[in-house]
C-alpha cells in the first residue's frame, strides 16, 4: 500500500512493528539508528517515515531536521507518554503527528492512513472539497491551487509540511470562521476530541513562519482568544 | 521531587493579658514580693526591739524616779496626813517630776484621789489594776491610752520608812505621758519605711536583669520552634554560657538535627521507591511497545490454531493490553509524584467536552447526562476527559445503572470569589461503605475485597484526583440521598483567552 521507513533502535519494537505493518500490506524499511535511517530515504524513497525520537546516535529531532530540510514528506515520530518536551521539540523539528508507545498495529495503521490522506491531493477532509478549482484561489499574496496542492506567496513555492498544508486548505477554504483546536484535530489530524491541542499549536507556528510577513502579528493564521483560529479576514 | 506545601502556624501577638502573665512580670513581681517580704521583716524585727527597749527605759526612768521621789519626801510627811498635807506632797511630787512631766495623785487609807494640781484630775481614769495592786501593797505600772494619747500609768504603795515594810496606808500614783516616745518609735517606722520603698523600687532592676537573662534565650528558642515548625529543618541555636538554658538550647539543637536527618533519610526513601517504580514502568514500556504492536497478528491468527493455543494467545493479547495500561498508569502517577505533570488549558465547551467523552467510549447509551449548553471554561481537554472517563467507567463498572452525568455551574460562595464548576457522576449501585469512603482516591485500594482484580489498574481514581488538583479542585465520594455513589468534581471556574 505504501512504503513506510521506521527508524527505531530498540530491536523488538523494530520487528514488532515492521511485522504489523507488512501483514497490512506496507512496504518497510527498517533502520536501526537514524543515520541509517538518513540512507534508507535516498535509497528506499519512502511515502513515510516513522521515527522513534529517542535515536542513540543522532537524536530523532536531528533526523526529524534534516529529513524536512530537502523534503516534504509525513513524518509521524514514536513517543512515550507523557515525554511532553520530546514531543514539543520533535513538532517544532517538523514531525506532523505522533504515536505514544505501546501502540496497536490498528492505532498505527490509523494513523499512517490519515496522515497519508492529508499528504495526498484533493480527496476528503477539506470542509468544500467539491469546489471546481480551475485556477488558484489568491488570499493577499498567497495563492492557493487546492487541485495541484501548491501554495505560492508572490509567485514564490513555499515548501509546506503535509499537516501545514491540509491545515492552511481546511481554514482557508471558509476565511473569517473560527474553528477550535478540537475541531481541527478531529478533522484536520483525524484525532479524537481530546487530541493533544498542541499538534495545532505547533503546526500554526511553523506555518505562519513560511506564510506571514510577521508571525507576530499574523495576517492569515489568526488566533481568536478563547476560541481558535481561523483564516483571515484579509 | 514535589514538596507538600507545609501549614505555616498562625502566630499571634501576645495580648497584655498575657504579657501580665509572662515570665517576665512573674519575675519582677517575685523580685518586689521577696525584697518587700525581707524589708518588712527586718523593719518589723527592728521595730519590736526599739519599741520595747524605748519603753521599758522610759518606765524604768520613771518608776525609779517616782520611787526616789516620793522616799525622799515621804519623811516631811505627817502620818495621819491632812488632806492639806497630801496637797503639798503631791504638788512636791509634781514639780520634782518635771523632767518626767507627770501628773501625780495620792490617797490615803481609801481617802479621796489628791492631785498635784488641780486641772489634772485624772483619777477615774486610773486603770483599776493598778490600783488593786496597790492596795494590796505591790507597786504597778500599767499602759494605757488616754483621749488617744498613750500613757504610763505608775502606782506606788508607801510603807513606813522604819517600820520593817508595814504599810503606811498611802498610795502614789503617777502618770507619764508616752507622746514623746510615741514619738519616737513613730520615726523608726518612718525610717524603716523610707528605707524599705527604695529598696523594693531598686528590687525591679535586677529583676529586669534577670529577666532578661531567662528571657532572651526563651524567645530564641521560640522563634527556632516556630522555624522548625515551619519546615525550617537547619534552624540552630547558638549556644551560649553552661546554664540550664544552655543545655535546654544544646538538646534543642540535637533534636533538630536528629528530625532534620530523619526528615531527609523518609524523604530519600520516599524519593527511591517512587524513583524505583517510574524506573521499573520505563524498562517494562519498551517490551510492551513491542508485543503491542503484534497482538493484533494474535488475534488475527488466533482464530486458525488450536483451541488450547488459541485461547493461550487470545489470553497473551488480552492480558498485554491490560499490562499496557497498567505501566502507562503508573508512569503517569509517576509524572504526578515528580511534579512533571503539565496543565494543557484550553477555554473549551464543558458540555461538548463532556459528551465527546461518552462518544469516544460508546457510553451515550449507559449513561444520561444533563449537560447545558454555552458552559465555556479554561481547563485541560484532555486532563478532564481523563477524569469524566475514569469516574464513568467507574461507575458503570461497580456501581448500577442508570449512570448520570450532570455538570452545573455554581455562584461564588461569597462575592469576589470565583465560580464553581461541578461536574457530578451518580450510580444506582449500592453505594460505598461508609468506611472505605475516605479511602477510595488511595492507590492500588480495591473496595471490593472479593474482587482481586479489577478492570483497572487499581490507579484510576488516583489519577482522577491528581488530575483535579492539577485543576485546583477537589474530588469527592459520597452516597446519594437515594443511593448509589455520588462522585463530585469541583473546578474553579475560570474563563479567558488561551495560550497561543
Amino acid at each position: 500500500m505504501s512504503r513506510v521507513l521506521l527508524i527505531e533502535d530498540d530491536r523488538a519494537v523494530r520487528e514488532g512493528v515492521t511485522l504489523t505493518l507488512r501483514r497490512r500490506g506496507h512496504e518497510v524499511e527498517a533502520a536501526p539508528t537514524g543515520e541509517a535511517g538518513l540512507t534508507a530515504l535516498e535509497a528506499f524513497r519512502p511515502d513515510l517515515v516513522l521515527l522513534d525520537l529517542m535515536l542513540p546516535d543522532k537524536s530523532g529531532f536531528e533526523v526529524c531536521r534534516r529529513i524536512r530540510a530537502t523534503q516534504q514528506i509525513p513524518i509521524i515520530m514514536l513517543t512515550a507518554r507523557g515525554d511532553d518536551i520530546d514531543v514539543v521539540l520533535g513538532l517544532e523539528a517538523g514531525a506532523d503527528d505522533y504515536i505514544v508507545k505501546p501502540a496497536r498495529g490498528e492505532v498505527l495503521e490509523a494513523r499512517i492512513r490519515a496522515v497519508l490522506r492529508r499528504a495526498a491531493p484533493v480527496d476528503g477532509g477539506g470542509p468544500d472539497p467539491a469546489l471546481p478549482q480551475a485556477a488558484a484561489e489568491v488570499h493577499g499574496d498567497l495563492a492557493i491551487d487546492r487541485a495541484g496542492l501548491l501554495v505560492t506567496k508572490n509567485g514564490q513555492d513555499l515548501a509546506l509540511a503535509p499537516s501545514e498544508m491540509k491545515l492552511l486548505l481546511y481554514l482557508s477554504a471558509t476565511p473569517g470562521r473560527v474553528f477550535s483546536r478540537q475541531q481541527l484535530l478531529e478533522h484536520v489530524w483525524e484525532h479524537s476530541y481530546h487530541g493533544d491541542a498542541r499538534l495545532v499549536d505547533a503546526c500554526v507556528m511553523r506555518l505562519r513562519t513560511k506564510v506571514e510577513e510577521s508571525t507576530r502579528s499574523p495576517k492569515y493564521i489568526q488566533t481568536v482568544r478563547g476560541f481558535g483560529y481561523r483564516f483571515g479576514p484579509l | 521531587m514535589k514538596r507538600p506545601a507545609l501549614r505555616r502556624p498562625t502566630v499571634r501577638r501576645p495580648a497584655l493579658r498575657t504579657l501580665a502573665r509572662g515570665l517576665r512580670a512573674r519575675l519582677v513581681v517575685a523580685f518586689l514580693l521577696v525584697s518587700a517580704l525581707s524589708a518588712l521583716t527586718t523593719a518589723a524585727l527592728t521595730f519590736r526591739e526599739a519599741r520595747t527597749a524605748i519603753l521599758k527605759r522610759t518606765q524604768d526612768t520613771a518608776v525609779n524616779a517616782l520611787r526616789s521621789q516620793v522616799d525622799s519626801q515621804v519623811p516631811d510627811l505627817r502620818f495621819p496626813p491632812r488632806s492639806s498635807d497630801l496637797m503639798k506632797f503631791t504638788q512636791d511630787l509634781g514639780r520634782a517630776g518635771q523632767a518626767q512631766r507627770w501628773t501625780v495623785h495620792a490617797r490615803y487609807k481609801d481617802g479621796p484621789m489628791v492631785p498635784n494640781n488641780l486641772k489634772g484630775t485624772l483619777d477615774t481614769r486610773l486603770p483599776a489594776g493598778v490600783r488593786e495592786k496597790v492596795r494590796d501593797g505591790i507597786a504597778a505600772f500599767q499602759r494605757v491610752s488616754i483621749d488617744g494619747d498613750p500613757w504610763l500609768v505608775i502606782g506606788l504603795p508607801v510603807a513606813y520608812r522604819d517600820g520593817g515594810g508595814e504599810m503606811s496606808g498611802l498610795e502614789v500614783y503617777a502618770q507619764v505621758p508616752l507622746r514623746q516616745d510615741a514619738a519616737n518609735v513613730k520615726a523608726l517606722v518612718e525610717a524603716a519605711q523610707s528605707g524599705a520603698l527604695p529598696a523594693i523600687a531598686l528590687a525591679v532592676v535586677p529583676a529586669l536583669i534577670a529577666a532578661r537573662g531567662v528571657l532572651r534565650p526563651v524567645r530564641e528558642l521560640r522563634r527556632a520552634t516556630q522555624q522548625i515548625t515551619e519546615g525550617e529543618l537547619d534552624t540552630r541555636l547558638k549556644v551560649t554560657g553552661r546554664d540550664e538554658l544552655a543545655d535546654l538550647s544544646r538538646t534543642f539543637n540535637d533534636m533538630a538535627a536528629a528530625l532534620e536527618e530523619n526528615v531527609a533519610e523518609l524523604r530519600r526513601m520516599e524519593a527511591n521507591s517512587r524513583r524505583f517504580a517510574a524506573d521499573v514502568s520505563h524498562e517494562l514500556r519498551t517490551p510492551l511497545a513491542a508485543m503491542t504492536a503484534v497482538v493484533d497478528v494474535l488475534d488475527e491468527d488466533a482464530a486458525t490454531l488450536d483451541p488450547d493455543t488459541a485461547y493461550a494467545v487470545r489470553l497473551i493479547s488480552e492480558e498485554t493490553g491490560k499490562l499496557a495500561r497498567m505501566v502507562e498508569d503508573l508512569m503517569e502517577i509517576s509524572r504526578f509524584d515528580a511534579g512533571a505533570a503539565a496543565l494543557h488549558l484550553d477555554e473549551v465547551d464543558v458540555a461538548e467536552t463532556v459528551r465527546k467523552t461518552l462518544q469516544a467510549r460508546g457510553w451515550q447509551e449507559k449513561v444520561t447526562a444533563d449537560l447545558p449548553e454555552d458552559v465555556r471554561a479554561r481547563l485541560d481537554p484532555r486532563r478532564i476527559d481523563v477524569v469524566v472517563a475514569n469516574l464513568v467507567g467507574n461507575a458503570l463498572r461497580h456501581g448500577g445503572e442508570p449512570v448520570s452525568v450532570a455538570v452545573r455551574v455554581e455562584p461564588p460562595a461569597q462575592p469576589g470569589d470565583e465560580e464553581h464548576l461541578l461536574i457530578e457522576i451518580a450510580d444506582r449501585g449500592e453505594g460505598i461503605d461508609p468506611e472505605v469512603l475516605p479511602h477510595v482516591f488511595e492507590r492500588f485500594f480495591k473496595a471490593d475485597v472479593a474482587r482481586v482484580r479489577s478492570e483497572g489498574s487499581g490507579l484510576g481514581l488516583a489519577i482522577t484526583l491528581e488530575n483535579v488538583r492539577l485543576h485546583d479542585g477537589t474530588v469527592r465520594a459520597a452516597n446519594g440521598p437515594e443511593g448509589g455513589a455520588v462522585f463530585t468534581v469541583d473546578l474553579p471556574l475560570r474563563r479567558g483567552g488561551d495560550e497561543a
